[in-house]
């Protein structure tokens, strides 16, 4: 099904996570990220991953949420990961033909696809803890600067706003219309590919012309509640730093060091 | 003193520019008062939702004008006042929420009309209150029943304190429960905060509560007056392919065959009761 993607999702709620502000979640998705490609033994990466664990627990929204939105790419850490394997430089355990099997390319696979793992389960934790709106409106003051080059950042923010909230609306159209196409006939299960690319077009095409019919009423509705761009627009919640936020900035600079020190101390496998 | 708070004169629209093309509107001279709830009947096509789009200046007129609450709709500077006056529902509740959560939809109005956040919090908390939806603030708008999402829409227009709502077929898709619960919300609003109602529908059964009905034809007002008075019209109304509500239609066949029964029902109680009374009587003659 369509709309069990997770991706891009909101899950209201009142935890500690939830609580942050949008600016430092989305900042601090970056360091981690920063963090975990500096990752350079087991020891580091086990301490990243371990408070990437705590911090979904902390979130206080179900496991199975994570593990659905991993499933999306579990393809894409499974392809890595068999190219890394095949692929290491040293002295192979095993050789067959081309193929040949090192501890360089066992150990290499397996960073790779923690690595990729840690990133996927920390932007999930940043769509999940943080409404579309706070995300918009955080994305709009972090791009404050680019202002100054005459880009109008709160357009922008708010067409993010507007594209995140129709995911699911148009999720749901096009569930609506491949069941509509399969009930006359459309060959949407066909392994050939060719196929498979032509019976799209007829569910395509429709999403596509609905769009559009909604995108016009929604500007209608925009313009009824008197929108007229970001000029003299007040917000009802206000973007904060609390102690919070502080005790969150100085929690995820604990992890980098403690990640650095333990890259420069410990023997590289 | 009820006065009057949206005026049309001799207002003419068409869509193109095109001299053999028939005008949209031709020719609607109405008053609505303050605090009036109004219906405004008619088919598809009958000028009915271009007419509501005059209301809060989406269209200008071709010919004519139309005055919000003694405004002329042409002067521009005065645009979004009547915007802030006059809100707008829309037929599709999925396409006219702004925001993902419930209460940021809301609060979506007040943030455009530069209101302070400490009164948009006010102000979303009140709206949401007054069409039952405050437990719902916090939940996924994509999650909502359709009447939800209507009532949310509604409470969106009411954040920003306005005096009028006008809604283009508001229930036309969504379900009997959904219907019942905007119009309920539709009629609280109306008897509690004064609000003025336009209500455009084509289901004549949602026309009986209203203090108002005009019935709409190719661009011009049939007929004008309280429910009761116009759907006694019965035979006119099915002369224009219209329908009347249920009840008045069973009387109203009733009497052709040669009851006595008294004019003007309109609703389903209205109705039940009036053939009790015949029953009765008919039993007496026995």
């Amino acid at each position: 099904m369509l709309t069990d993607i997770t991706l891009g999702q909101f899950f209201p709620g009142e935890s500690l996570i939830h609580k942050l502000d949008a600016r430092i979640k989305i900042l601090l998705t970056f360091v981690y990220m920063l963090i975990t490609f500096i990752c350079s033994n087991y020891f580091s990466l086990t301490i990243t991953l371990c408070s990437v664990l705590f911090v979904i627990f902390l979130s206080k929204i179900p496991i199975k949420m994570y593990l659905k939105s991993m499933k999306m790419i579990l393809f894409i850490i499974l392809f890595t990961a068999i190219i890394n394997f095949f692929s290491g430089n040293g002295e192979p355990i095993f050789q067959w033909g081309i193929f040949k099997i090192t501890v360089d390319g066992i150990n290499n696979s397996i960073f790779v696809s923690l690595r990729l793992t840690i990133i996927v389960l920390t932007s999930s934790i940043l769509t999940f803890v943080t409404s579309p709106t706070d995300m918009a409106d955080a994305i709009e003051h972090l791009m404050k600067p680019l202002s100054a080059f005459k880009i109008n950042v709160h357009d922008i923010a708010m067409m993010m706003t507007i594209a995140l909230r129709f995911v699911p609306t148009l999720l749901e159209e096009a569930d609506k219309t491949m069941s509509a196409q399969k009930a006359r006939g459309s060959d949407l299960e066909s392994k050939n590919i060719t196929k498979k690319a032509k019976a799209l077009i007829p569910i395509f095409v429709p999403l596509f012309v609905s769009a559009f019919r909604r995108a016009y009423d929604l500007a209608t509705a925009m313009e009824c509640r008197c929108y007229k761009g970001g000029e003299g627009r007040t917000r009802m919640k206000i973007l904060k730093i609390v102690p919070l936020d502080v005790f969150a900035v100085l929690f995820t600079l604990a992890i980098g060091i403690m990640v650095i020190i333990s890259n420069t101390f410990y023997w590289r496998w | 003193m009820m006065t009057n708070f949206i005026e049309t004169e001799d207002l003419k629209f068409k869509y193109s520019d095109d001299v053999n093309e028939k005008n949209v509107l031709d020719g609607i001279s109405i008053s609505i008062k303050k605090g009036e709830f109004l219906t405004v009947l008619g088919h598809n096509a009958s000028g009915k939702s271009t007419l509501a789009k005059h209301f809060n200046v989406l269209l200008l007129p071709f010919g004519g004008k139309v005055f919000v609450n003694g405004i002329d709709t042409k002067n521009e500077s005065e645009l979004y006042e009547i915007r802030r006056m006059v809100g707008l529902v829309l037929q599709n509740p999925d396409n006219q929420i702004v925001a993902s959560i419930v209460e940021e939809d809301v609060a979506f109005g007040p943030e455009n009309l530069g209101v302070k956040p400490k009164e948009i919090r006010e102000r979303v908390d009140e709206a949401l209150k007054s069409v039952d939806m405050y437990e719902h603030r916090n939940s996924a708008t994509y999650k909502l029943s359709g009447g939800q999402k209507q009532r949310l829409a509604i409470a969106g227009i009411l954040a920003m304190k306005p005096e009028c709502i006008v809604l283009d077929e508001p229930t036309a898709m969504l379900d009997p429960v959904g219907r019942r619960e905007v119009l309920d919300t539709l009629i609280k609003l109306n008897h509690e905060s004064g609000i003025t109602v336009i209500l455009i529908t084509h289901y004549m059964d949602e026309a009986i509560n209203s203090d108002r009905v005009i019935i709409m034809n190719e661009g011009s007002v049939l007929l004008s007056g309280k429910p009761r008075e116009v759907f006694k019209e019965v035979e006119l109304l099915k002369k224009y392919s219209l329908d009347v509500p249920q009840s008045t239609e069973l009387i109203h066949r009733l009497k052709l065959k040669g009851c006595n029964l008294p004019e003007g029902i309109l609703s389903t109680d209205e109705c039940v009761q009036a053939l009790e009374h015949l029953l009765e009587d008919n039993k007496c003659q026995y």
